[in-house]
């Protein structure tokens, strides 16, 4: 039957058409990255600041940028990179079976997932902690004020476990309704089905940027948590896991040392050792990962260092408006210190 | 026999490549496999639990609320929709023409749109019109609507419950005995005894006892405003009313058309038939056109009843903790199983799919005609 | 003599024609019917004027952002509609690339149109445009990467634009591998009729959604290592294999109501199983369920919007999406997407179940007892 026969090979030809088949051996992310040409990263639906397309499908944020800086390392470009926005649910999974090379989706850091998830985490590049977020005119000034609350928030992140153990430990009543999605779950707030939105800080004055009135509404001062975010790569890959680790620590370094992405190209004839080491001039650092020499100067010179790509995306210039705080560099009362790169 | 053999050995050939492909990826990528989780501690909370719920439960106790929740919906669903879906089949084949075209429309709009879109528009739509729990409607300060639910007072029962439970056994006891008796009768000499009277007075006169005994048997928690929220009383969650409103209206639209075509698959030789033998119009109804039109509408109201269970699952779109949203969302995320996970939730639906398929099976098989396959 | 003339009929009383006695008939025929008509009377009126009043009298159809639609009494807010229009088609689809789905819609309708008309002739050499080039074409068109066309990530495709990719392409796989299944539970082989009812069976029995979990999260984990499909296609997939489910019960019914004859007859004329097949039993018994894979269809149109919980955005999740633009975030920006999504949705669920009941009415002409 010449119909039959057309319709299987029309599908046949359209199945294989549709699945560009990427065989590799994943078990060396950084050659199978290469041949492709390209990193393929793991991100969020939509949050700005940390990863967030506008209507053309350009994606911004700090784990974009992160992404970004590793493309820029590897290929020298930084915009050899593809991004997959992945839900909460899909990151882990995505990661385990090769879908993406890194998640840099505000995942946070914790032992569980370092250890039976069949990922790693290799850095932080933010560091947050969970708080509450409520009507201004609800008269509340504090989250031990909660008692009796109603919270909205997305399922399946800490965010969940953290409530339960802070309204427990404080010896309060909650009632919580968690969503698939972050954008149903602030929708759901701002509706009113709840008293107050929980998740991470940061994400907490990003989502305030969604709502009817953002103005109308607080970020209270409490934060219950740790909530260490950074980028994961699959387990038992230690060259690609040390490509991520050190190109975060490339860009922290970089505003250590005061090296921008402006002033990066006058650099070159810098006599300081640190800077000619960061730059490539001096050492093997480079080949040893297996990538260019100038890895982390096209990094920082393409992308930023640690404190501009912080500006840029979440600083108090921003909608987002957020301090530096955990974030500052060490030398200023931060969190945010570069193993020396010697 | 060759051909089958070598399907055989595709499929065997298949599984072991599947299998193999999980093992290795999950052993190469050290994830946890086995059930040993479901024992674990769940730690996060549960907006509606039918039984006893808390962060300290376990993975298992999650599923067993997750799988109530469903069927709580699904069952309600159902009988929802098949009332209203009954009541617009034959409003569908109502005579006066308003009516007629009324359900028409009704049933043209609701089939022809997605349940998830009518799902979210009953919550996300609706909902942000609500008033907040302060500003609550109020019906007579015993039941509050707001955006945090309905708030009903609830039910508790006293001790003197137990009197009245008693009652109703004995009654029921009862009940049984004087049936039995009067079939006895009737077929021993054919005299006919009516049981109602009887009955009445003994179930009057029990509950009587039982009121003199224990007094009033339950009393009601009345829910009040105190902080955030309403404290006591039963809340009924706004995503419960959204999913059960839109499973229910949908799946009416269906059952509508499937009870008009039954109705209209009865001939009209057989209405006419009824009234030469005198039979009025009810009567004829009840005993000649629904007995043959339910054959034709049973098969296709098991699937759709099949149809409102699976269709619940889409109550993870709006965060009703069913087994789909508390297990294969939450529980999945915090332990990263997948494969067990899925596994466990694709067989508790296939077990409710089989065993609602054989209980209406069964049905179908006693009212069928006698000596047609069915 | 004088010849006789009947006299002219009289009229019909007055009360058994024209308005008055149509609404006697259909409307007050007795006194439970007249309290229907009441009834519903007040239900329709209020509906009407309650949507009237919403979509018309208090919408705006005009504006930038959200401040054109915050009236005291605010009805549908069209303008964020009129906005997001190019993003609810094409969703991101690079501004300068959308010729091509334009295109790819034309050159569909194209060949659909003909296709759906019963008078229009060349049926075999249109099916051979929609079956054999045309997927070519629109994957080449949609996804570029050759020709010279720039390449359009799967992640940015959205809004309708997925909704029929989705759409298409499951009804275009399930048609024939449920017709497959169909004859593989109707066969005489054991192993293959188990297989097939088991696979039937268990996709009738799970809801879509965990099939679609399924092929989002676990799918690549039953892929041999560094072994990938991009999402949309695993989706594709599973809604693929789900229909086709559904699609074998309903062509099994069509198999079922062939008289034995029609088998006796084929297999006295010497016609293998192959050929019985294919020139007696399925024409006829493709036939007698076209409303059945019509609803089929229509049911899988439906079911693509749950894509949006596994994280595609088709029509309803990128209408979604744009509610959380601050800048159209009023009260009425919800309900008035939603009703734009449902509005689209029920055109071309409306139009498939009408286009059924006339091809019903049209085929059954040449079925002469029935």
């Amino acid at each position: 039957m010449q119909i039959k026969r057309l319709v299987f090979g029309a599908l046949a030809s359209l199945l294989l058409a549709f699945a560009p088949l990427s065989v590799g051996a994943a078990g060396n992310t950084l050659d199978v990255v290469m041949k492709r040409g390209y990193v393929q990263c793991g991100v969020s639906q939509g949050l700005p600041g940390f990863s967030n397309p506008d209507d053309k499908g350009n994606w911004t944020g700090i784990d974009v940028d992160f992404c970004k800086a590793v493309a820029a390392a590897i290929f020298g470009d930084a915009a050899k990179v593809k991004f997959t926005p992945l839900s909460a649910k899909e990151r882990f999974t995505a990661i385990q079976s090769g879908e993406v090379d890194i998640i840099a989706r505000n995942t946070t850091w914790s032992m569980h997932r370092d250890t039976a998830l069949g990922v790693d985490f290799r850095a932080v590049n933010y560091y947050d902690g969970q708080g509450f977020m409520v009507r201004a005119d609800l008269g509340v000034t504090s989250s031990t004020e909660l008692d009796g609350a109603t919270l909205c928030t997305n399922q399946g992140t800490t965010t969940e476990l953290n409530a339960a153990d802070y309204f427990r430990a404080n010896n309060m009543q909650y009632e919580i309704v968690a969503f698939e999605k972050a954008d149903e779950a602030v929708a759901a707030y701002n509706s009113g089905r709840c008293d107050a939105y929980t998740t991470d800080h940061s994400a907490l004055y990003a989502q305030r940027l969604k709502l009817t009135d953002p103005q109308a509404h607080i970020v209270l001062p409490e934060i219950i948590s740790k909530e260490p975010l950074g980028p994961a790569v699959r387990q038992g890959d230690n060259v690609w896991g040390d490509i991520i680790a050190w190109v975060h620590y490339a860009t922290v370094a970089a505003e250590e040392l005061g090296v921008t992405s402006k002033n990066i190209g006058s650099m070159g004839n810098s006599t300081n050792p640190s800077i000619k080491r960061l730059l490539g001039k001096d050492g093997t650092f480079g080949a040893n990962l297996g990538i260019p020499a100038d890895w982390a100067f096209q990094a920082v010179k393409q992308v930023g260092n640690y404190g501009e790509i912080f500006e840029r995306n979440v600083g108090i210039n921003t909608p987002l408006g957020i301090k530096r705080g955990y974030n500052a560099l060490w030398t200023d009362g931060g969190l945010q210190y570069a193993p020396p790169i010697r | 026999m060759l051909l089958q053999a070598l399907v055989l050995g595709a499929l065997v050939l298949a599984m072991v490549w599947l299998v193999a492909n999980v093992q290795s990826n999950l052993e190469r990528q050290n994830i946890n496999s086995g059930f040993g989780f479901l024992s674990e501690r769940a730690g996060f909370g549960i907006n509606q639990t039918l039984i006893d719920y808390s962060e300290d439960s376990s993975f298992a106790r999650v599923l067993t609320v997750g799988l109530l929740n469903t069927l709580l919906v699904s069952v309600l669903g159902i009988i929802l929709a098949t009332i209203l879906g009954f009541a617009l089949g034959v409003a569908r084949l109502s005579s006066n023409w308003l009516v007629n075209k009324t359900a028409m429309v009704y049933v043209e709009i609701f089939r022809n749109v997605p349940l998830l879109l009518q799902i979210m528009f009953w919550y996300f739509g609706v909902l942000r019109n609500l008033p907040s729990p302060r500003q609550a409607v109020s019906l007579g300060d015993a039941v509050f609507l707001s955006n945090r639910g309905i708030v009903v007072p609830a039910l508790e029962m006293t001790a003197a419950a137990w009197w009245y439970g008693a009652a109703l056994a004995a009654s029921g006891a009862i009940y049984v005995w004087l049936r039995r008796r009067a079939r006895l009768s009737r077929l021993a000499d054919g005299s006919l005894i009516s049981i109602w009277r009887p009955f009445a007075m003994i179930a009057l006169a029990s509950l009587a006892f039982a009121a003199m005994m224990g007094g009033v048997p339950f009393s009601f928690d009345i829910p009040a405003l105190k902080g955030f929220n309403f404290r006591g009383g039963i809340t009924v969650i706004p995503e419960f009313v959204a999913l059960l409103l839109a499973l229910s209206l949908y799946t009416a639209a269906f059952i509508a058309e499937i009870v008009r075509a039954g109705i209209q698959s009865v001939s009209k030789g057989q209405r006419e038939a009824a009234s030469a033998l005198g039979l009025p119009d009810n009567t004829a109804l009840r005993l000649v056109v629904i007995p043959q039109a339910l054959r034709v509408i049973i098969p296709p109201l098991t699937s759709q009843y099949l149809n409102l269970t699976k269709n619940s699952s889409l109550a993870v779109a709006i965060a009703y903790p069913d087994i789909v949203s508390v297990f294969a969302g939450t529980t999945l995320t915090q332990v990263g199983q997948a494969v067990e996970i899925i596994f466990i939730t694709m067989m508790i639906y296939l077990t409710l799919s089989l065993l609602t398929s054989f209980a209406m099976n069964r049905y179908n098989a006693r009212i069928a005609l006698v000596g047609q396959k069915s | 003599m004088s010849s006789w003339t009947p006299t002219a009929p009289r009229p019909a009383p007055a009360s058994t024609v024209g308005f008055v006695a149509w609404t006697r008939a259909n409307l007050f025929a007795n006194k439970l019917d007249t309290a229907l008509t009441l009834l519903a009377f007040t239900l329709v009126v209020y509906v009407v004027e309650a949507i009237f009043g919403w979509a018309i009298i208090d919408a705006s159809f005009t504006g930038d952002d959200r401040t054109a639609c915050l009236k005291e009494v605010q009805g549908a807010c069209w303008p964020f509609i009129e906005a997001k229009f190019g993003q609810f088609i094409y969703g991101r689809y690079p501004d300068a690339e959308r010729w091509r789905v334009d295109l790819v819609f034309l050159s569909g309708l194209i060949g659909l149109i003909p296709m759906l008309m019963p008078n229009v002739g060349f049926k075999r050499a249109n099916m051979i445009y929609l079956l054999g080039f045309y997927p070519i074409f629109a994957f080449i068109m949609l996804n570029g990467g050759m020709l010279g066309l720039a390449t359009v990530d799967t992640t940015d495709w959205g809004g309708l634009l997925v909704t029929l990719v989705v759409a298409i392409t499951g009804i275009v796989a399930s048609l024939p591998l449920g017709i497959l299944l169909a004859l593989g539970r109707r066969s005489d082989l054991p192993i293959v009729r188990a297989l097939c009812i088991g696979f039937i069976e268990i996709f009738r029995g799970v809801p879509l959604i965990t099939v679609l979990f399924m092929a989002s999260v676990m799918l690549p984990l039953f892929l041999p290592d560094g072994v990938n499909f991009d999402k949309l296609v695993r989706c594709l997939i599973g809604v693929a294999l789900f229909s086709s489910a559904y699609m074998a019960e309903v062509v099994r019914g069509g198999l079922q109501a062939i008289p034995k004859g029609q088998y006796e007859a084929a297999a006295a004329l010497g016609l293998g199983y192959w050929k019985t097949t294919r020139l007696i039993i399925l024409p006829q018994a493709l036939k007698l369920v076209i409303p059945g894979i019509v609803n089929t269809f229509i049911g899988l149109f439906k079911d693509t919007t749950l894509v949006l919980i596994v994280g595609l955005f088709d029509l309803l999740g990128i209408v979604q999406l744009h509610f959380t633009d601050a800048s159209w975030a009023t009260p009425e920006t919800h309900i008035t997407g939603y009703v734009f999504a449902g509005a689209v949705f029920w055109l071309f669920c409306f139009a498939m179940s009408r286009y059924s009941i006339f091809m019903e009415n049209h085929l059954s002409t040449d079925r002469t007892s029935s």
